[in-house]
């Protein structure tokens, strides 16, 4: 402090105004202010201009994302849905369907079996019938023989004339049928 | 009452503070003064911050780059895109940048312990700056119109009858071009150099005020106390005087740029 005060106490003499140009500061000045502008422009604020147009699309980059992130799921939770729904629809079709079946076969199965037993029982009616038939005309044959031998033998008449050995032999069946039947009757 | 007494009594011992303080001789006897010295210390601090902090890159940033940027955004953000806005200002932002930091770091050379003296109190240093700004907005305006279109865009007011043009003309010359510089040099050098002169001012008052003993025990530590708030004033008035400086640049590259004003 006291230096400073003698050095100003010693100038007060020949002191030049605060106010003159001294070139060399005003160079000085320059260069140094031209050298720092320089480098800052150079080196500062192309990163500091990156690092924010970075952080930016960062930013709304990210957001945008997220967004198309939940829309797209959206779009596939609503497809599930639908996919769900369709399959229960599609269930739901076939099991009517399949019950559907289900009876027309019984119905169908019912049908073939009712029709094969009608033929079996047919069957069996008719050969019962035709052997029975056949038994008959044997047996009318055979029992004409036989009581028409049995007869002549017994009668001692030669029944031999075979117009009216016929005619016995069916009155006699005849008479033989109907007392069978009344037989039967009684 | 006692205490201007004592001081008039001792007046012829004390000597003011005057402009010879900010003579300051040459480092070891060469041209090389200490506001020299400072300037390129001042360029060199600004630099490796703004570089270190810039150079990380980092998406989420570190406590060094958190601070670079709030710097440059202060600049960038606050000066050079509010006031002259629209695409135009990215290509100014380099120099605002390094006219905003440039000063405040020279001002704030006034508050820092051993250092302490602001560099702009060496009027040829505003001079420098002050002149630079002049050229920049200038030449900004005459590329963008052309030289006689921007000296009516500076001197000739639109909305104005023609009647008024012979007063209105050489006072918007006058205001524009003239002395839009000098006014730019003389806020800068004055706030500093008055700041700086009433700091010494205090101190070595102080210092007096204890020596010549009396009343001075009192006096004198009074005025170091206030020479501390003035101090605080001080680094104030340094960050506005940055400030002002940039902005006014701003605003003029902005008036040189508009196409109606």
């Amino acid at each position: 402090m006291k230096s400073l005060l003698i050095l100003a106490a010693g100038d007060e003499g020949h002191e030049p105004s605060p106010l003159a140009v001294e070139w060399i500061e005003v160079v000085i000045a320059l260069v140094v202010f031209g050298l720092l502008f320089f480098a800052i422009r150079k080196f500062v604020v192309p990163n500091f201009e990156k690092t924010f147009t970075e952080r930016t699309t960062a930013i709304t980059g990210g957001l945008e994302a997220a967004e198309s992130k939940q829309a797209e799921a959206d779009a596939k939770l609503a497809e599930l849905e639908k996919q769900l729904a369709d399959a229960r629809h599609e269930a739901a079709r076939i099991r009517e369907e399949a019950r559907e079946q289900g009876a027309q076969i019984v119905a169908e199965m019912r049908e073939t079996a009712q029709a094969e037993s009608t033929r079996i029982l047919d069957h069996g009616k008719a050969q019962i019938e035709a052997e029975r038939q056949q038994a008959v005309i044997s047996l009318r044959a055979e029992v004409g023989t036989l009581a028409t031998g049995l007869a002549g033998r017994i009668v001692g008449e030669s029944l031999e004339d075979d117009e009216r050995q016929a005619r016995v032999i069916e009155r006699f069946l005849a008479e033989l049928e109907t007392a069978d039947a009344a037989g039967k009757d009684a | 009452m006692t205490f201007t007494a004592s001081a008039t009594v001792r007046a012829e011992e004390f000597s003011a503070p005057g402009p010879g303080i900010f003579d300051l001789p040459g480092i070891a006897g060469s041209a090389v003064t200490k506001p020299m010295v400072q300037l390129v210390l001042a360029a060199i601090i600004i630099f490796a911050f703004l570089f270190l902090a810039a150079r990380q890159r980092s998406l989420v940033p570190g406590k060094l780059q958190f601070a670079g940027e709030g710097a440059y955004n202060f600049v960038r953000n606050s000066v050079a895109r509010d006031v002259i806005g629209g695409h135009d200002f990215q290509k100014f932002v380099p120099y605002l940048v390094a006219m905003f930091f440039f000063i405040l770091v020279n001002n704030l050379f006034a508050s820092v312990p051993f250092i302490q003296f602001p560099t702009f109190s060496r009027a040829s240093m505003a001079y420098a700056l002050a002149g630079l700004s002049w050229l920049v907005y200038n030449a900004v305006g005459v590329a963008k119109h052309g030289p006689i279109g921007y000296l009516k865009l500076q001197c000739v007011p639109s909305g104005v009858s023609p009647v008024m043009y012979p007063l209105l003309v050489p006072l918007e010359f006058f205001s524009n071009i003239l002395v839009r510089p000098v006014t730019l040099a003389l806020r800068l050098f004055c706030n500093m150099f008055a700041g700086h002169i009433l700091l010494v001012l205090f101190s070595t008052g102080g210092l007096y005020l204890i020596e010549s003993g009396g009343i001075g025990y009192v006096a004198g530590p009074l005025a170091w106390v206030l020479a501390i708030l003035i101090s605080f004033l001080e680094m104030l008035v340094q960050f506005l005087q940055a400030y002002v400086f940039t902005l006014l640049n701003a605003m003029y590259i902005q008036g040189a740029l508009a196409d109606e004003h």
